[in-house]
């Protein structure tokens, strides 16, 4: 019934890295920018060149056969006991909560089971398990901050980022009415259902200009291209990135623990 | 196991959602009214839990409502025992027409002519007034709301506030067509003429028709929360009550209420406790001054049962009807609760109705969700909503031969074109050479990206590939 306790593990010397589709054909900087994060903290990044999609799109869609197809595809990418850290709180709720599900049953149910208790959603990994700080070079800036639905339910990591931007002594984060509330991308919802998704971007976008602020970070490129794209289009004064590349963008070159 | 009931009167098309969801998201008094009614919600929710540990809560009453249900033929046996014990007559209805006809026969038996009706979503599922108009008799709704929208022709938009897409002027205008009254924008002069012109239909009708929060099978007590008052009226002043629930509502005892009553209160309208909370236990006794001759109860299975087969969709039997899902619902809050066209509307009727109706019918409810996850979050009894949205899509395409879809009307949403696409993407996505192939030369030819994309580029700009994948660049630097 209650969720299980997330228990933190201890600062390992590797990690794989699962960059994700969309981070890998649209915004491969804020993989990067991740990665740098994760060198800077001491920790060797590893790749695993065959990864692709965690396959959420077909689950979510209901095609599960499908969905295992692909999902089987990343299973064996690990083999390793290092954490694998996930740019997305999306993708990272995907293989952390329903791998097990879609596997239950089938002869890979205990190494999905496996895999899953080792996914963390990477800003989550860098505040909790590298407990990393900041030094902020930036000028100063305000920004706000939307944090994925699935981030904030699946992976419960609403907290880490607003922790990681208050370690950053120039970024004043200003918060939007109702910050909890979902931007409307969904995946596949903002194309079968696009007047509702359009309603909901809509408001977010409002939200966050309305805050005063020109940008905006968030943990899913989901979000992003989803409110960004929104704004672009309706030449609203708010733009956005990931808040990967923003904080190594803040930092970039210093910093970090060194242990 | 039921079929559906073929309803009759204003039976409305479900599968036409899309339609009516971009009819409301395009009407800005829609907008309005649900975006400020929600916001308020969500607010009184948010304090009415402040000082509680709601998670502690919030396990209770899944506990509660999960021990109920493993009990569940039991539990309704002894109720059944109970109540006949405490004179009370039960009577068992396998689909909306049934427990229309049950409801019918003893309105007949009686000669009555006039029906009083508190608030009872069950006797919306079986559309009963519209049933009993077709029989000649009359169906008044008392409570508040629900006698807005008898008075509109409407059906309620919320399960908890019926008439919730109407605002005061709305309302004051309809109160002013319909009955005469004077257009006000005073609530309290509004609330009070539906008042005077309710009180005197209580005094005339034969028989009252109600709802059931909890029914306690230990005790044979029928438990009814309300806060207008017209629920006791509705139970006590005419001489035969009818009570009409869906078999899920049943606890083993008393002591189970308690904390399913402060989660549902609070979770609904944000208040501590309602002002009325009516426990039924039998007719007038001989010695009592008021209460009807006759109590009846109408345990109304219309698809529960063959819910009930199935370990997860089992959950969704634990529902309360607080509402809370649909407060929280960003999609609910944009398109209102008629879009859904269907007696429960936002999540829970999401979840709830492919079941009532069958996938096939209501074959585009599941899809209508981002999935963010705050309904789960804010369900009193932790209903999985999320998940079984995701098994009901499942099932709406036949997606999953490792799991047979059984819910009726399962496979109606499969298309070949679609099932094609997703076999395609999973041929692309469980092959890396494939992937890195394929990825790699879009971003070669970023150039070629059309800058439309279907219904994405109605509202965004395209999102832009990178001149380099992820797997390039981090092969470029040996990993």
């Amino acid at each position: 019934m209650v969720d299980p306790i997330k228990v933190y593990p201890s600062k390992p010397a590797k990690v794989y890295f699962y960059g994700t589709c969309l981070v890998d054909m649209f915004y491969p900087d804020a993989g990067i920018a991740g990665v740098e994060l994760l060198e800077r903290e001491g920790i060797e990044v590893l790749f695993p060149q065959d990864q692709t999609c965690c396959g959420q799109p077909a689950y979510t869609s209901g095609y599960h056969d499908q969905a295992r197809s692909v999902a089987k595809a990343q299973l064996d990418l690990f083999p390793g006991d290092w954490p694998i850290v996930v740019p997305s709180g999306s993708c990272g709720g995907m293989m952390r909560k329903h791998y097990p599900d879609l596997f239950k049953d089938t002869p890979d149910e205990v190494k999905a089971a496996e895999v899953a208790g080792r996914v963390w959603e990477l800003t989550d990994f860098l505040l909790n398990v590298c407990h990393i700080k900041l030094e902020d070079l930036g000028e100063p800036t305000t920004v706000a901050m939307h944090t994925s639905c699935s981030a904030r339910r699946e992976m419960g990591v609403a907290e880490v980022g607003p922790k990681l931007l208050g370690q950053l002594k120039n970024v004043n984060l200003v918060e939007q009415i109702r910050p909890e509330e979902c931007c409307g991308f969904g995946g596949t919802f903002a194309v079968r259902h696009p007047e509702i998704s359009g309603a909901m971007v809509s408001e977010k976008v409002e939200t966050l200009v309305d805050t005063g602020a020109k940008e905006f970070v968030t943990t899913d490129c989901g979000c992003l291209m989803n409110i960004a794209g929104y704004a672009e289009k309706n030449h609203k004064p708010v733009s956005g990135q990931h808040i990967l590349s923003f904080l190594w963008a803040r930092t970039q070159g210093k910093g970090g623990q060194q242990s | 196991m039921s079929e559906t009931a073929e309803h009759t009167g204003h039976h409305i098309d479900v599968k036409q959602f899309h339609p009516r969801a971009q009819a409301a998201i395009h009407n800005p008094k829609i907008r309005k009214n649900f975006r400020s009614a929600m916001d308020g919600l969500m607010s009184k929710r948010k304090t009415a839990f402040e000082g509680w540990d709601l998670e502690t809560l919030r396990d209770l009453g899944a506990n509660v409502r999960l021990r109920a249900l493993a009990n569940l033929p039991d539990l309704l046996e002894q109720l059944e025992e109970k109540l006949t014990e405490n004179g009370i007559k039960v009577h068992w209805a396998v689909d909306a027409d049934e427990a229309c006809r049950i409801v019918r026969d003893i309105c007949k038996a009686r000669d009555a002519k006039t029906v009083i009706k508190g608030k009872s979503m069950v006797s919306e599922e079986m559309e009963l007034n519209h049933y009993l108009e077709e029989q000649g008799i009359e169906a008044l709704e008392s409570d508040l709301g629900e006698y807005i929208v008898q008075l509109a022709d409407e059906t309620p938009s919320h399960i908890i506030m019926p008439a919730i897409h109407k605002n005061t002027g709305e309302i004051s205008q309809l109160l002013h067509d319909k009955t005469g009254t004077d257009l006000s924008n005073d609530v309290e002069y509004l609330t009070a003429s539906a008042r005077q012109q309710l009180r005197e239909k209580f005094m005339n009708a034969d028989v009252g028709v109600s709802g059931v929060n909890f029914a306690v099978a230990e005790t044979g007590t029928l438990c009814l929360v309300e806060n207008e008052g017209n629920g006791r009226m509705t139970t006590t002043v005419p001489p035969c009550h009818i009570a009409v629930t869906g078999i899920e509502k049943v606890v083993p005892s008393m002591e189970d209420v308690s904390a399913l009553l402060a989660l549902l209160t609070r979770s609904a309208t944000g208040q501590h406790i309602t002002t009325y909370f009516n426990m039924i236990s039998g007719p007038r006794k001989a010695e009592e001054l008021d209460g009807p001759e006759e109590v009846h109860l109408v345990l109304v299975d219309n698809g529960r049962s063959a819910i009930y087969q199935d370990d997860e969709l089992l959950d969704t039997l634990r529902c309360i009807r607080c509402g809370a899902c649909m407060n929280h619902c960003p999609v609910y809050t944009r398109v209102g609760g008629h879009a859904y066209g269907t007696t429960y509307p936002g999540p829970i009727g999401k979840i709830l109705m492919p079941h009532l109706i069958g996938l096939d019918e209501g074959r585009h409810l599941p899809s209508a969700s981002s999935l963010c996850g705050a309904c789960g979050e804010v369900c009193p009894v932790k209903i999985p909503i999320p998940d079984l949205l995701v098994r009901l899509r499942q099932e709406s395409v036949d997606g999953d031969k490792l799991h047979p879809a059984k819910v009726r009307g399962h496979g109606a949403k499969r298309s070949s074109m679609e099932a094609m696409i997703w076999k395609g993407w999973a041929w692309m996505h469980a092959s890396a050479g494939i992937y890195r192939f394929g990825t790699g030369a879009a971003s070669k030819f970023r150039a070629l990206q059309p800058s439309k994309a279907g219904a994405w580029t109605d509202y965004r700009t395209a999102p832009k590939l990178a001149a380099k994948t992820l797997h390039q660049r981090m092969k470029e630097r040996g990993q």
